[in-house]
């Protein structure tokens, strides 16, 4: 890798973002907007006595989905139309290295997906009053490097896809199953031994429990930061894969 | 002085098809050279061959001493597709200043690029709102913003007005009187005469390797596009030429 290569690639790609207005706003807008209904949904439902609301409980968690998801479809989309139009095989006959390109891609849209955290923050916190007795940096935090291991497992997918409708159907394959197996809608340790092992390796797993471990604890716990580590290990796995699958040659 | 690009026994199949048959071919250093031949003779392929991104089944290709592809042949060679590819969501400026960085060049050799395409008005706007032909000189202008030693162009002249593409040629032997090497692809004939030397390519094999004037002579007439035809007609006696 190299710094300046590395900076400008960051650089063009938050400026093809920067020129494209209506995906900002969707980004931005869109999370808060799901979130409301969320919210809404649960208004009425009682709480335990003791226990989080229900509404504490999933928007904590939809906070760190909501960069995931569309990360993952931004990425998907924007490699492959770098192989589409050409600019992948123009650079690649470039001093760029191959992970100039994906710590590149890996950087600028997980700065997106920190954006939209934040904004989405902001509004589960002020206007939903959201409660956590962790810190909202730490929820935004974790839900910035779900981001990153989004644009990691966009890239290593893209890999796969010659077109855009193969691309679009990873998103189901790939998010889908880590959504039904993180938690949320089943405790992990009430699952299957069977659908615990499949979670165990699934890395937004990891991203929730962590998420629910700021939503319990006033102070970072030591398997927060694990999770944390795994979740940040996954993404860089996930880069150096797509960087091997990456060819300079083809037929 | 060594050439700077050899192509030997060059063979390379593309879905289960041969598209090139053994090439063996060179490009001096210091001139430019003009890879002609018919659309689907091969000429994109032997192009990407000589960037090295192509894969290949046989044969080797040296670029500037090293084989073609190796890093650090990476800083040295500047290659335009066919197809333009720059980002159509960025200006041509952001277009320019990016291919510039890649290549540790500042932001007024970028500028100096696009200027040099006579794009220098069109410089703020979208590339994707840009025409056909200045999508493909903005493409140009980001393979030439490099200062490469050897520049590949595929079709750069395809669809400009001929007052630009007579412009274009001239900066083709400008860079060529100051050492920089060009293979320049094209299916049209008349640019064949404003080359220094030819390749001329016909269903994946070599047919010519000569300059403009060898040629001619070889053929026996004055009109490049009927020296072709005759060349053609020589290295297969038998067929007498494709029927649809």
């Amino acid at each position: 890798m190299n710094p300046r290569i590395l900076t400008a690639t960051v650089t063009r790609i938050l400026q093809q973002l920067r020129h494209d207005r209506r995906t900002i706003a969707l980004l931005v807008a869109v999370p808060a907007v799901l979130l409301s209904l969320v919210y809404y949904m649960y208004a009425d439902q009682p709480t335990a006595p003791g226990q989080p609301s229900s509404f504490d409980r999933i928007a904590l968690v939809m906070l760190g989905f909501f960069p995931f998801i569309v990360m993952f479809l931004v990425t998907s989309i924007a490699m492959l139309r770098e192989r589409t139009t050409g600019t992948l095989e123009r650079l690649l006959t470039t001093p760029l290295a191959k992970t100039d390109l994906l710590f590149g891609y890996g950087i600028a849209f997980g700065l997106a997906g920190t954006v939209q955290a934040t904004v989405t923050s902001a509004v589960a916190y002020w206007f939903f009053g959201l409660q956590t007795a962790g810190s909202s940096a730490l929820v935004i935090m974790i839900a910035a490097l779900n981001a990153v291991l989004a644009v990691a497992l966009g890239l290593l997918c893209s890999a796969f896809a010659r077109t855009e409708f193969q691309a679009v159907q990873f998103m189901p394959v790939v998010v889908a199953p880590q959504l039904l197996l993180c938690g949320l809608f089943v405790p992990r340790d009430e699952m299957a031994g069977w659908l615990q092992a499949a979670s165990d390796v699934l890395p937004l797993s990891y991203a929730v429990e962590a998420l629910q471990e700021v939503g319990a604890h006033p102070e970072p716990t030591g398997t927060m930061w694990r999770d944390v580590a795994v979740v940040a290990g996954a993404a860089v796995l996930a880069l150096m894969l797509a960087a091997a699958t990456l060819r300079r040659r083809s037929g | 002085m060594e050439d700077a690009i050899a192509v030997r026994g060059l063979v390379v199949d593309r879905g289960g098809r041969r598209v090139l048959h053994g090439i063996d071919a060179t490009v001096p250093r210091g001139s430019v050279t003009g890879l002609l031949g018919p659309s689907g003779s091969g000429k994109t392929t032997l192009l990407r061959a000589v960037v090295g991104v192509q894969e290949i089944s046989a044969g080797t290709v040296t670029v500037l001493g090293a084989p073609a592809g190796s890093p650090p042949l990476r800083r040295r060679v500047g290659y335009l597709t066919q197809a333009p590819s720059v980002y159509a969501d960025l200006t041509l400026r952001e277009n320019a200043h990016y291919f510039a960085a890649l290549h540790g060049r500042d932001r007024a050799a970028a500028d100096a690029a696009v200027a040099d395409v006579g794009l220098a008005s069109a410089a703020g706007q979208l590339v994707g709102t840009l025409s056909g032909g200045q999508r493909s000189r903005a493409s140009l202008a980001c393979a030439l913003v490099g200062e490469p030693e050897l520049i590949v162009l595929d079709e750069p002249t395809v669809g400009q007005d001929p007052v630009l593409r007579a412009d274009l040629w001239d900066r083709f032997h400008t860079l060529a009187a100051t050492g920089t090497t060009l293979l320049v692809s094209s299916h049209v004939m008349d640019e064949a005469a404003r080359c220094d030397r030819l390749l001329l390519i016909r269903e994946g094999r070599l047919i010519a390797d000569d300059t403009p004037a060898a040629i001619r002579a070889t053929a026996g007439v004055d009109d490049l596009d009927e020296a072709f035809l005759r060349l053609i007609r020589a290295t297969q006696p038998d067929q007498p030429g494709e029927t649809r």
